[in-house]
């Protein structure tokens, strides 16, 4: 707030802006949508928190050990960074106001998220065919719901990314649907940290547990 | 038609679920319906549907928002009421043999939904709809950051509310206490709807009130007018801030929590089971991790209420504004660290006891401060006992004493004695009620001709407040002392009869509020009544501080002609003493949100959805969520969502304004 309230030469107090202009359209959007992520960032804090109390207890069922493969997990990780690093390209673009290569992008950062979903449920089909099912013991109740978590809102990415290549078909890189990018941008990324936890809290501790 | 064919239609609802078998039940039923036919009828004769749902449920106006939450709050706090006046019948009856005239099953409804209905559809809302009207005003802007935002998080709230009024006549409601503990809660033991009611009735109003603090904790730090700075804000707004700070950073542990929780009912998850490795007591820890903030959230903004009424009617300045905006930051923090008082019953050992023992003593440090402030605020002021006043003073008195029985349960060995007993109960309901409940009164008392241009009628107020105030002590003293002779909670029937006079007085207490309550109506429809007698044409009936009181009354949809600037902590104070001159031209267009249907359009789908899956309808769950889908990208398709109030518009509302001023001198 950089208005001048000094008083004018009569000596006397401004008590309001004669000549105003209205707040910019989206100004709120971006602190606002970093204030959602940080409560999204809770529900996972959550999920984590449930699986470091319950993610030991196996019930004499499998342990990570015996379920999970790390170099599958290693190129599902590296489908999701490439996917950042792609969906950064696309901000790149918009930036220079270029709409083929940021659709290009874009789409190339939603075929790479695909990839990580197709992985991600093969693992999971995997292991519920060998009788490892959320309902077998805490500790799977747990990790499939983090990991699951984590994978529905890819997927609720995935269907936002569609929407705005659209938006961005239709009404070309307006102001409006940069802002919109931009939110899927800190989105993507949050996920990706959020990955990251997922990555090491639950798959290599859980192999070395 | 098969049976498949029926359970694939209707899932587990049949004809059965319907209470027909209980007589208090379709008695009930029978008024209710009667009542909203009655109401629907008048509505369609006075052809005012139109009117309804194109200036009010469509608006995106945070006043006209605010103002439905207040109504939402005040019809839900009938049916708690309704709630809390059975069971206090059932227990002063309950004695010598008699079990009273509610069977279990329904008594344990009767007691879970008083909680819940209290918390999160009364309380919650009178607090965000005062948050909603006030704030935007206090800090001098036009709307909130996001204003259809607003109006989808009020009409959540509102589909929350549905589906637990809907479990009292289909089907029933949870039987397991307001917080839903498992394994009680869990499918093996709660194989009905009635969790399932609870579940999804506060997922689908818990994401409107996430959404709410998102909203208002952005409308605050950013659209605050120039010159008020952080330290320049109001107390009110402060205490909503710290709030909304509050939802957001707990409300999505519920979310969580609650989730777990239906995936062990729906999908056979092991989370809070007895086998497999399932921790009841996770469930716990989680829920009162949002759970003592959430007391936090709905008694820091009636301290704001409290504030501003003491200073605007002791005529001061409020004593100690920094201390008391940092006491609001410090009790905002001490909130996340005190979670496990709840049940040091549950034996974490005497370190961790201890740990949130000490934690919990400490807040009551800050509190003492404010507690302190609004007296020296009083000192020396020239005190005018209007209503908000009165119910200030009644809440600083029975809040007090509330603290101090909240500090001796805060000592882990006492409350190994008095955990889940009377004491308890007396307890909470005396912080709630002596400060939340007393605290919306006082900010609904204050902001009345506000948000309507008429003051309300003094008389049945007083009248109220004093049914409300002696009501309370005879209806909670008596508990204290139950729970010290250890009488647990939510028992049904009794067998010492020595125990029964107090419930009687209890009771009796009970039927006071009862009139309390009554008297309040009455205060409302007398005030409507007599709107030209109590009218208030200055726009700051009070003599007041804070920047709401330099508009209209109403405000105009636009709030201020021009935006205000601040020099000042009680800025209409400042300008009512330097001689501000109210700007009688140059007035221009007003860029504003436009209304939309869309808010209650996605609430309908989504308590659709709410009701689909408690009954197992799987085929509604799933076709209200993808219209939900829908609906919600197609609003996106949608960027024209504003307009300009024309300058004459706004020229022609100031001149309006400009004559009832000058009628008034």
């Amino acid at each position: 707030m950089t208005v001048a309230v000094n008083p004018t030469q009569t000596g006397e107090p401004v008590f309001y802006l004669a000549d105003e202009h209205p707040h910019p359209e989206g100004y709120s959007t971006s602190l606002g949508f970093w204030i959602y992520l940080m409560s999204d960032c809770l529900i996972f804090a959550i999920l984590f928190a449930t699986f470091g109390v319950l993610g030991g207890n196996y019930a004499a069922g499998p342990a990570p050990k015996d379920l999970f493969e790390l170099p599958l997990v290693a190129v599902n990780t590296s489908m999701l960074l490439l996917s950042s690093i792609t969906y950064g390209f696309a901000m790149l673009t918009m930036q220079q106001n270029k709409i083929g290569q940021t659709q290009m992008w874009l789409a190339i950062t939603g075929l790479f998220g695909a990839a990580f979903i197709g992985i991600e449920l093969s693992e999971f089909a995997h292991m519920i065919h060998e009788g490892a099912t959320p309902q077998r013991s805490a500790f799977l109740s747990a990790f499939f719901t983090l990991v699951g978590t984590h994978g529905l809102h890819v997927s609720c990415g995935l269907i936002w990314l569609v929407t705005l290549m659209v938006q961005v078909w239709k009404f070309g890189l307006i102001e409006a649907n940069r802002r919109r990018l931009m939110c899927l941008s800190m989105f993507w990324h949050f996920l990706d940290v959020v990955w990251i936890g997922v990555f090491t809290f639950v798959y290599l501790l859980g192999v070395l547990r | 038609m098969s049976p498949d064919l029926l359970k694939l239609i209707f899932g587990r609802l049949t004809i059965e679920s319907l209470p027909l078998h209980e007589p208090i039940v379709v008695g009930t039923f029978a008024v209710v319906a009667t009542g909203g036919l009655v109401m629907l009828a008048g509505l369609t004769y006075f052809r005012l549907w139109g009117y309804l749902w194109s200036e009010w449920f469509t608006s995106v106006d945070h006043k006209r928002i605010g103002i439905m939450y207040m109504i939402l709050g005040i019809v839900m706090l009938l049916r708690g009421f309704a709630d809390a006046l059975m069971m206090r019948l059932q227990q002063a009856l309950a004695f010598g043999g008699s079990e009273g005239y509610l069977n279990s099953h329904h008594y344990d409804q009767v007691f879970t939904a008083h909680g819940v209905i209290m918390i999160f559809f009364v309380a919650m809302p009178l607090v965000t709809g005062l948050m909603n009207f006030v704030v935007p005003l206090q800090i001098g802007a036009r709307d909130v950051s996001f204003p259809f935002l607003n109006n989808f998080s009020f009409w959540m709230t509102v589909g929350g509310a549905v589906l637990v009024m809907a479990s009292l006549f289909i089907g029933e409601f949870a039987r397991t206490g307001w917080l839903a503990y498992p394994p009680l809660s869990n499918i093996g033991y709660s194989p009905d709807v009635g969790v399932d009611y609870y579940i999804w009735g506060l997922q689908v109003a818990g994401v409107g009130t996430t959404l709410s603090g998102i909203n208002l904790i952005c409308t605050i730090v950013k659209l605050r007018c120039p010159g008020m700075t952080m330290m320049r804000m109001p107390v009110f707004t402060w205490t909503a801030l710290c709030t909304n700070v509050l939802i957001v950073a707990s409300f999505p542990v519920l979310t969580v929590v609650l989730a777990l929780l239906s995936l062990d009912r729906y999908v056979g998850t092991n989370f809070f089971t007895n086998d497999f490795g399932g921790s009841p007591m996770m469930y716990v820890n989680l829920i009162w991790i949002w759970g003592h903030p959430e007391v936090y959230i709905l008694v820091l903004p009636a301290f704001g209420i409290f504030s501003e009424v003491t200073s605007t009617f002791s005529g001061k300045r409020l004593f100690g504004y920094t201390s008391m905006v940092y006491a609001t930051v410090v009790i905002t923090i001490l909130s996340y660290l005190v979670w496990l008082h709840h049940f040091f019953t549950m034996g974490s050992g005497a370190s961790v006891n201890s740990f949130f023992g000490i934690t919990t003593m400490i807040i009551s440090i800050p509190t003492g401060a404010k507690m302190f402030n609004w007296l020296f605020t009083m000192y020396r002021g020239r005190i005018r006992f209007e209503l908000p006043m009165m119910w200030t003073i009644a809440f600083m008195l029975t809040f007090v004493l509330g603290g101090m029985t909240g500090v001796l349960l805060a000592v882990p060995p006492a409350d190994f004695v008095l955990h889940n007993s009377l004491f308890l109960i007396a307890h909470f309901h005396n912080v709630i009620i002596g400060g939340v409940v007393f605290g919306a009164f006082a900010g609904i008392g204050y902001w009345f001709p506000k948000a309507f241009g008429f003051k309300l009628d003094p008389f049945w107020g007083k009248l109220s407040f004093w049914f409300w105030v002696t009501g309370f002590y005879l209806a909670f003293m008596p508990l204290y002392v139950l729970g010290l002779m250890g009488v647990t909670r939510r028992l049904r029937v009794f067998d010492d009869p020595s125990l029964q006079i107090w419930f009687i007085v209890a009771g009796i207490g009970a039927f006071l509020v009862f009139l309390g309550i009554l008297s309040m109506l009455m205060q409302f429809a007398v005030s409507f009544l007599r709107r030209e007698q109590l009218k208030d044409v200055t726009g700051d009936p009070w003599d007041a501080r804070t920047l709401e009181w330099a508009t209209s009354s109403p405000p105009p949809d636009y709030n201020f002609a021009f935006t205000p600037v601040v020099h000042d902590n009680d800025a209409w104070w400042d300008m009512k003493k330097r001689g501000y001159q109210r700007p009688l031209t140059g007035f221009k267009p007003i860029h504003m949100p436009s209304s939309t249907g869309t808010g209650i359009i996605l609430a309908g789908f989504a308590t659709a959805m709410g009701f689909g899956l408690i009954w197992y309808i799987w085929w509604l769950a799933a076709a209200s969520f993808i219209a939900m889908l829908a609906v919600g990208i197609g609003h996106t398709f949608n960027y024209h969502r504003d307009f300009d109030i024309p300058a004459d518009d706004v020229i022609r509302a100031e001149d309006a304004r400009t004559k009832l001023l000058a009628g008034a001198k």
